[in-house]
């Protein structure tokens, strides 16, 4: 599923280099539900944006799908963002404008799909997260849980390949969270790649791999089961 | 699809914010009926100065003879001979004073007109009861009168003026015609004129001889050539050029037209620089609108929203913006063009032409103030857009 070589992640703050990430080396293959752990500032979130192709390596090569990504226009890496990979943010990040529907048929708006069968698979995928109910509800009218559900079906409305999770369960109560977290698994059964952060071990004791990363650098990595 | 996309996400981020929205168009809905307002006025005031002035007559040259030196006034056989001049259609001289007219215990001032019967096409006076000034009248020195519609008016009021008499000096003339109504012109009104036959005019003057002709040449073309040689004549027989005049009516238009179309440009170029700085105000607007949203334009990225997906969305909606403050504008424009001709009776003409630049100018004004903030915002890094707070 991916691959990554030698990557590394440097940023530039004024005279002061900060090395996110030190040479990476990593291999996903499809089907796996991996957590990734570590301290804060460990370089987690870099990671997971330089897995979802939200940025690009300072050094180092990445395959995703067999695909180079470093080397990728912004439009290109826009378009496998749209296609192979399905967001999800400690934050939520829904547009606070649209309503429930509305954010989970987004990403099929900039897919190009006309707006009935859009709307269909944006109603499935509520339905999956058991929010049929709130269609028409803005962001702000849903509690923490249910807008992370959102966040979640607008993650897997496209159906992409590889779903990320940034701390989803961060900013929620422990019921929601667990719910959150069965969504997830249900989605590792159906097929999905799952690629999670978190910084809580219960959790992480969920995934069949855990990866622990320290001052930018993987200090292990077991598969259990 | 795409680019209906665009447009349902523009318009949905304009009634995100509706009051913003409304006052950023305020300033192309302010230019852009500043535009239509002002050509309106000034075109249809040029229209109102033309229509005045081709009112007295088509291809109209009017002599006058201010001094007379020591050679005399003009005789009528001298002005008729004009008439054989190359280009000369009419002749009409006029010897005119004011008088006092009397019907019954009625009395109106009136100008006495003595001409002849070219008069009526030459300054386009047209019967519109009875009939007009024939050469017999003047030739036998009828006491006939043809009244403007004002004296008909006034002297008799509902009762038909024809073949009664009205007094002129405590002189009857039989009253022939009564002409058509023309309002308002310039260089008075035919409407309060008494026109009589030149010689029984002659008596009204102390001297005689007559000091105005009007010429009519045939077409526009032949103008030049008729001033030409009625000035070869005047300068003959008076010598000095003071002592007379020829007054071109065409010319006086063309100076008439070209004063206000430069007036309308120079109008509406000031309300075109009010659409510039409603230009502004959208760019402005559009720009702390791309800073606010940074986060959802970071959000749209992250989800697959390409550069130009962004691009669109928020030139579609600095478009959306100016284009509806060019309809509001042209609408409010038009409304009080309207309001300022019922209540002022100042005269307005809408160019079709000039609202439809005004519209499209607007439009033009919103692209080009919005490529800059949408490009700002299309150009974003999608992993700083989604940290920014
Ligand atoms: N845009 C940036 N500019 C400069 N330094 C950055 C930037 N983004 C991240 N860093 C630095 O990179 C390092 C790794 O950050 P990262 O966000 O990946 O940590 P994390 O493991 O996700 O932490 P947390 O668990 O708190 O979310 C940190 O030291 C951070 O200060
Ligand atoms: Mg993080």
């Amino acid at each position: 599923m991916l691959k990554m070589s030698n990557i590394s992640k440097i940023y530039q703050t004024g005279a002061v280099e900060v090395i996110a990430l030190n040479k990476i080396n990593l291999t996903v293959e499809e089907g796996e539900f991996v957590a990734i752990v570590g301290p804060s500032g460990s370089g987690k979130s870099t990671l997971m944006n330089l897995i979802g192709c939200l940025d690009i390596p300072t050094q180092g090569e990445y395959w995703l799908d067999g695909q180079e990504v470093s080397k990728l226009s912004d439009d290109e890496l826009a378009d496998i963002r749209n296609l192979k990979i399905g967001f999800i943010f400690q934050g939520f990040n829904l547009l606070h404008k649209l309503s429930a529907l509305e954010n989970v048929e987004l990403p099929l708006i900039y897919r190009g799909m006309n707006a009935k069968e859009r709307q269909e698979r944006a109603l499935r995928a509520l339905a999956k997260v058991g929010l049929e109910h709130r269609l028409h509800h803005k962001p702000s009218e849903l509690s923490g849980g249910q807008q992370q559900r959102v966040a979640i079906a607008r993650a897997l409305a496209g159906d992409p390949p590889l779903i990320l999770a940034d701390e989803p369960t961060g900013n929620l109560d422990s019921v929601s969270g667990k719910e959150v977290l069965a969504s997830l698994q249900e989605l590792n059964q159906q097929g999905h790649t799952i690629i999670l952060i978190t910084h809580d071990t219960q959790v992480a004791e969920r995934a069949r791999r855990i990866i622990r990363i320290q001052d930018g650098s993987i200090v292990s990595d077991e598969r259990m089961g | 699809m795409e680019f209906w996309q665009a447009i349902r996400l523009g318009i949905s981020g304009i009634m995100g914010n509706k009051l913003r929205s409304f006052l950023t168009m305020l300033g192309v809905i302010l230019g852009v009926s500043a535009v239509i307002i002002l050509v309106a006025l000034a075109e249809g005031s040029t229209q109102q100065v033309s229509e005045r002035i081709q009112s007295m007559g088509s291809n109209l040259l009017s002599v006058s003879i201010r001094g007379r030196g020591n050679t005399g006034y003009l005789s009528y056989e001298e002005v008729l001979k004009w008439e054989a001049y190359e280009g000369v259609s009419k002749v009409a001289p006029s010897i005119s004073t004011q008088v006092q007219a009397k019907f019954g215990n009625k009395t109106k001032d009136v100008n006495i007109e003595g001409t002849n019967h070219s008069y009526h096409e030459v300054r386009n006076t047209h019967v519109v009861m009875g009939r007009g000034l024939t050469p017999i009248d003047v030739e036998f020195r009828e006491k006939v009168a043809v009244i403007g519609a004002n004296v008909a008016k006034e002297l008799f009021g509902e009762f038909t003026p024809l073949g009664e008499h009205i007094k002129l000096r405590g002189i009857n003339y039989r009253v022939i015609g009564v002409l058509e109504s023309k309002g308002s012109t310039i260089g008075g009104s035919s409407d309060d004129a008494v026109l009589i036959p030149l010689t029984s005019a002659e008596r009204f003057v102390g001297t005689r001889g007559i000091r105005r002709v009007y010429v009519q040449a045939e077409n526009p073309e032949t103008v030049d050539q008729v001033v030409a040689k009625l000035t070869e004549f005047l300068t003959d027989k008076y010598k000095d050029p003071d002592n007379f005049s020829v007054f071109n009516q065409t010319e006086m238009l063309q100076t008439v037209n070209q004063v206000t179309s430069m007036l309308t440009v120079m109008l509406g170029g000031i309300a075109g620089i009010a659409l510039l700085v409603g230009g502004i105000g959208i760019m402005n607007i559009m720009l702390v609108t791309v800073t606010e949203r940074t986060r959802e334009i970071g959000i749209r990225k992250a989800i697959g929203a390409k550069k130009r997906h962004i691009l669109y969305q928020f030139l579609v909606e600095a478009v959306v913006i100016s284009a509806l403050g060019g309809v509001i504008g042209i609408f409010l424009g038009v409304g009080i063009a309207k309001l300022i001709s019922v209540f002022t009776s100042i005269a307005i003409k809408f160019s079709l032409p000039v609202i439809f630049i005004a519209f499209f100018f607007a439009v033009l004004v919103g692209i080009v103030f919005g490529v800059y903030p949408a490009n700002k915002a299309a150009r974003l890094n999608p992993i700083e857009a989604l940290r920014y707070e």
